[in-house]
């Protein structure tokens, strides 16, 4: 693995992801304002906000969707420029889940798991087929392998959509309002299924609005608005006594409406 | 004094035929690959090569295949390239057919969600590998009824190759047709084997289009 930055070292304690005083720009628009965040391996944060706070924009980011203006990220020892062989080791690393999904909608559910390992590890086929079926094990819809996406529920899709991730055997999860998308009755099978990835010990980084998920697994809950990291706190203290004004009234609207 | 429209006469119209079909395969497959190569360059992130290609189907399609056919016919000439005159006809078509099915794919390139491309980067797939297993499946499907519909008028198209003294299925009707003072017979007969050609074409291209609009609809 080609490594810009000193090697990590394998001790729970260094930092698998670091941005550091990270600036974005969409035109006039500043999407990101002074970015700093630290992830520890096995840590699971979840990433708050209003709409358009770019809780979305930070972790897109994190796997090159979007380029940076200013500072620096770093994801497990790798400086994150803008060259093809640093976005290849940090996307390799990297799982993401989207709110819609994205599973491909011409290969069934085991071609979607299988893909990415053949053509980016260079597994063989039944090799990809044998990890497949043991994530789609895991998130409970091995019988559903050999359909296709549009004959499975969202839950099911979303649920996929993590196994499809977790076949790369990626270091951190990203998590892009994996539940936002889904009908009401289905967001508990696609929570439970995090959490389980929580307790194996998977290092995660989820915008959600889901504070009862937060409340289960986040080791810190980090609120933004208006591009900045506005709080950064446990979960007990964050919804108990939140300190800055802005998460005070993001808390008392949303709390509202469960 | 001419003759009458007899088998021997029919059998000179199926030899134009066969012209007929062999150029617009060698336009539609010469044209699948570089309308293939024109689409990836209009959706590439050069910025070079978007302007290049789109300059090239703006003066493809801004100008009539009459005069591209000219054009290539007697251009080539001019540069001392003395070709035989199917393959700078099949030059000039294929030129035309990837000038016209680049943009067709471009659009439906363009058409598909962008979290497909995004899903594909996230999982690391390089531009080959997503384009190849991800966006062009989709995106072919998606552009097959339009696809459809140009190798239809490429079929007709052909016609055009008269010009430049190329006996396809048109021009030997109309020879035909001097001999036998019969041309309404003889054009009759001429019209039903395009039709008889094409038709079938087109009837599989709406049929695709409503398995497509009927699997969007699920």
């Amino acid at each position: 693995m080609p490594s810009t930055a000193a090697a990590a070292s394998p001790s729970g304690d260094d930092p698998l992801i670091v941005m550091e005083d990270v600036n974005k720009w969409y035109g006039a628009y500043h999407a990101l304002r002074d970015v700093n965040l630290s992830v520890r391996r096995g840590e699971k944060i979840v990433l708050c906000g209003p709409s358009g706070s770019g809780k979305s924009t930070l972790i897109r980011c994190v796997n090159h969707l979007e380029t940076i203006k200013t500072g620096r990220i770093i994801v497990d020892g790798v400086r994150l420029d803008d060259s093809t062989r640093s976005v290849d080791a940090v996307r390799s690393e990297v799982g993401m889940v989207f709110q819609n999904f994205n599973l491909f909608p011409h290969m069934t559910v085991l071609q979607n798991c299988t893909l990415a390992p053949m053509r980016v590890r260079g597994v063989t086929a039944a090799a990809a087929e044998a990890t497949a079926k043991r994530y789609l094990e895991r998130v409970r819809i091995a019988e559903h392998a050999h359909k296709y996406p549009a004959q499975l529920s969202g839950g099911q899709q979303q649920r996929v959509a993590i196994a499809r991730a977790l076949c790369m055997e990626p270091k951190v999860m990203l998590f892009d309002e994996p539940t936002s998308a889904l009908d009401p009755e289905m967001v508990k099978e696609v929570l439970d299924t995090m959490v389980g990835l929580a307790r194996d010990g998977m290092t995660m980084v989820c915008v959600t609005h889901e504070m009862g998920f937060a409340r289960q697994v986040a080791d810190r809950v980090i609120f933004m608005a208006e591009g900045q990291i506005l709080e950064e706190a446990e979960p007990e203290s964050f919804f108990r006594a939140p300190k800055h004004p802005r998460a005070r009234s993001f808390l008392g609207e949303i709390l509202a409406h469960h | 004094m001419g003759t009458t429209f007899g088998l021997g006469e029919l059998g000179f119209l199926i030899q134009g035929l066969k012209w007929t079909v062999l150029l617009a395969a060698i336009a539609f497959v010469g044209g699948g690959i570089g309308g293939l190569g024109v689409a990836l360059a209009r959706t590439s992130t050069s910025r070079a090569l978007r302007r290049i290609t789109g300059g090239y189907i703006a003066v493809f399609q801004g100008t009539p295949l009459l005069m591209q056919l000219f054009v290539i016919y007697y251009g080539l000439g001019l540069i001392g390239l003395t070709l035989p005159a199917w393959v700078a006809v099949a030059i000039a078509f294929t030129l035309h057919a990837s000038a016209f099915l680049g943009e067709i794919w471009r659009g439906s390139i363009e058409a598909l969600p962008k979290g497909q491309f995004e899903a594909a980067k996230a999982l690391g797939l390089h531009y080959v590998p997503r384009m190849r297993d991800v966006i062009l499946p989709q995106a072919l499907r998606i552009a097959l009824p339009a696809t459809i519909g140009f190798l239809v008028q490429l079929i007709k198209g052909t016609s055009l190759a008269a010009i430049v003294g190329f006996i396809e299925l048109a021009r030997a009707g109309q020879i035909v047709s001097n001999q036998t003072y019969e041309p309404l017979l003889v054009f009759s007969v001429v019209g039903a084997i395009y039709f008889a050609l094409c038709w079938p074409l087109s009837l599989y291209g709406m049929r695709v289009e409503s398995r497509i609009a009927r699997a969007a609809a699920r």
